[in-house]
């Protein structure tokens, strides 16, 4: 495991109707690092990230923080946003209360950051408004707010713009790009190249529940080493193995 | 015309006179009562006061105790989590007349709580109607909840929320559909018979309400205040449904449903 891994998964496995949906997966994720799964309908991405979230329990293998157990303090500076995105039935500015407040920040210090992520999802003026009357776009901005404004160091994202159209895609990926900048890891599951490319530095390629390729994002895209990525990008159809 | 169809006839026209009579006789008390109900009759003010009291007094009661219980096991999940919901299910049939006889029995002189005093008065109908609405508030409240944690789940998950809080945001979230359930405890309360009749005895201005007034009324032959008292209780059960589909649709306009 490398000295800077903030997060590190061996062996990592998940088990349902009988099957493996995820089946022996290693990952590391580097502080700072941008990290893209990509891979085909049913390969396991989602159910990756809710295992590297601590969300559902792996049937073998384990998942590390910063070398130790993920325990809740090591999920709780971890933060996920969701395909489609959760919102409380309460305003934009209570959703952001609610956030905080769980997550043990009271006051002074929870209402500035209540103001910036506001500023940040670009919601200003919308404060009070149901968060449920927002658009698509508005709210997984709003949820890609929430979850910075619990001050991550690994965010982790589940297709954050599928079905989004393209401006509220790249207000979004605005959003996720800042968060990179600021120094926040990001985990990205994605069915889009570009996005991956925009995103990404680094790529991890399912199939069929394994690592079928990881490597840099150029690379993988550009040069693809195994045969499920390989058809993935020419668009031909590849059947993995069932498990 | 032969005698017997000439009777026949007789009697036909007879039996149509009669319901005449009696289609009159309604009209007429329905009259008397509406002047009842617009005269401001005491009586009456007394009666549907009473009955509004000890209703919403049980009502509040249950929902204090239906609300978290009924949150808890929609939400929690723990051994015989199952065999709650199935009891919680079971309780909302409860007869009215059983909780009465068992309420009374509690309350009667001979009883564990005969000490207190209750029986006969309001406080005993509150008791015996809070028994009756507080498995409709949590077994609805279970179902409400239930629905809302699967949705809100990993969300809360993620955001490491811990129990009190998930319990109290749930009931917050789910507060339009959980006022709706409220208002059906409330009609529930208010239009039972028997569990009242039996611990409140029907004491005229003490423990007499609407839907014990009414059968005594009508078994007394006093139509006009058993239908006036009628046409109240009708018109609460109007309001409550016209107040719990007012609820419902301007929380689905403020998506807070």
């Amino acid at each position: 495991m490398p000295e800077t891994a903030l997060l590190s998964a061996r062996g990592l496995a998940f088990e349902a109707g009988g099957g493996r949906p995820v089946d022996g997966v290693d990952i590391d994720v580097r502080a700072g690092a941008s990290v893209a799964v990509m891979g085909a309908n049913g390969a396991g991405k989602s159910l990756l990230l809710r295992l590297l979230h601590g969300l559902i329990a792996p049937a073998a293998g384990e998942v590390r923080w910063r070398g130790g157990p993920l325990d809740r303090a090591a999920r709780r500076a971890q933060a996920m946003v969701f395909q489609r995105p959760v919102m409380l039935r309460r305003s934009v500015g209570a959703n952001l209360r609610f956030a905080l407040a769980a997550r043990g920040i009271a006051g002074a210090e929870r209402a500035a950051r209540q103001e910036e992520a506001v500023e940040r999802a670009r919601l200003r003026g919308l404060a009070h408004r149901p968060a449920r009357v927002l658009s698509a776009g508005e709210q997984q901005r709003l949820a890609v707010a929430r979850a910075l404004a619990c001050a991550p160091e690994l965010l982790l994202l589940d297709e954050p713009t599928a079905s989004l159209d393209p401006a509220s895609t790249q207000a979004v990926e605005a959003l996720i790009r800042e968060a990179r900048e600021s120094g926040v890891a990001t985990v990205t599951v994605t069915h889009d190249a570009g996005q991956a490319r925009r995103l990404a530095d680094e790529l991890v390629f399912l199939d069929a529940g394994r690592v079928a390729e990881a490597g840099s994002t150029a690379q993988v895209l550009d040069a693809p080493r195994s045969e499920p990525a390989r058809a993935w990008l020419e668009g031909r159809l590849h059947v993995g193995a069932a498990r | 015309m032969s005698p017997v169809v000439h009777m026949m006839l007789f009697q036909c026209i007879n039996f149509g006179k009669e319901i005449l009579q009696e289609m009159d006789g309604f009209w007429q008390a329905l009259g008397r009562a509406v002047g009842l109900i617009v005269g401001g009759d005491a009586e009456l003010i007394g009666i549907v006061g009473l009955s509004l009291r000890v209703s919403l007094g049980a009502v509040a009661v249950a929902c204090l105790i239906g609300l978290p219980l009924g949150a808890a096991v929609g939400a929690f999940r723990f051994p015989g989590r199952a065999a709650a919901s199935v009891v919680l299910n079971a309780l909302m049939g409860l007869p009215p007349v059983v909780v009465g006889l068992v309420v009374y029995l509690m309350l009667s002189a001979a009883g564990p709580f005969g000490v207190l005093g209750l029986l006969y008065t309001p406080a005993a109908m509150t008791i015996a109607q809070t028994i009756l609405v507080a498995p409709i508030v949590a077994a609805l409240t279970r179902q409400v909840v239930e629905d809302l944690d699967r949705e809100y789940a990993e969300q809360f998950a993620s955001l490491g929320v811990g129990p009190l809080r998930r319990l109290t945001a749930l009931l917050w979230d789910a507060r339009y559909a959980l006022l709706t359930v409220a208002l059906a405890g409330f009609g529930r309360a208010v239009a039972e018979v028997g569990a009242v009749m039996i611990v409140g005895g029907n004491i005229a201005h003490a423990t007499r309400t609407m839907t014990t007034a009414i059968a005594l009324e009508t078994s007394k032959g006093n139509l006009e205040l058993a239908l006036a008292l009628g046409v109240v209780l009708v018109a609460i059960a109007v309001a409550v449904t016209g107040a719990a589909m007012t609820l419902r649709a301007s929380a689905a306009r403020l998506a807070y449903a």
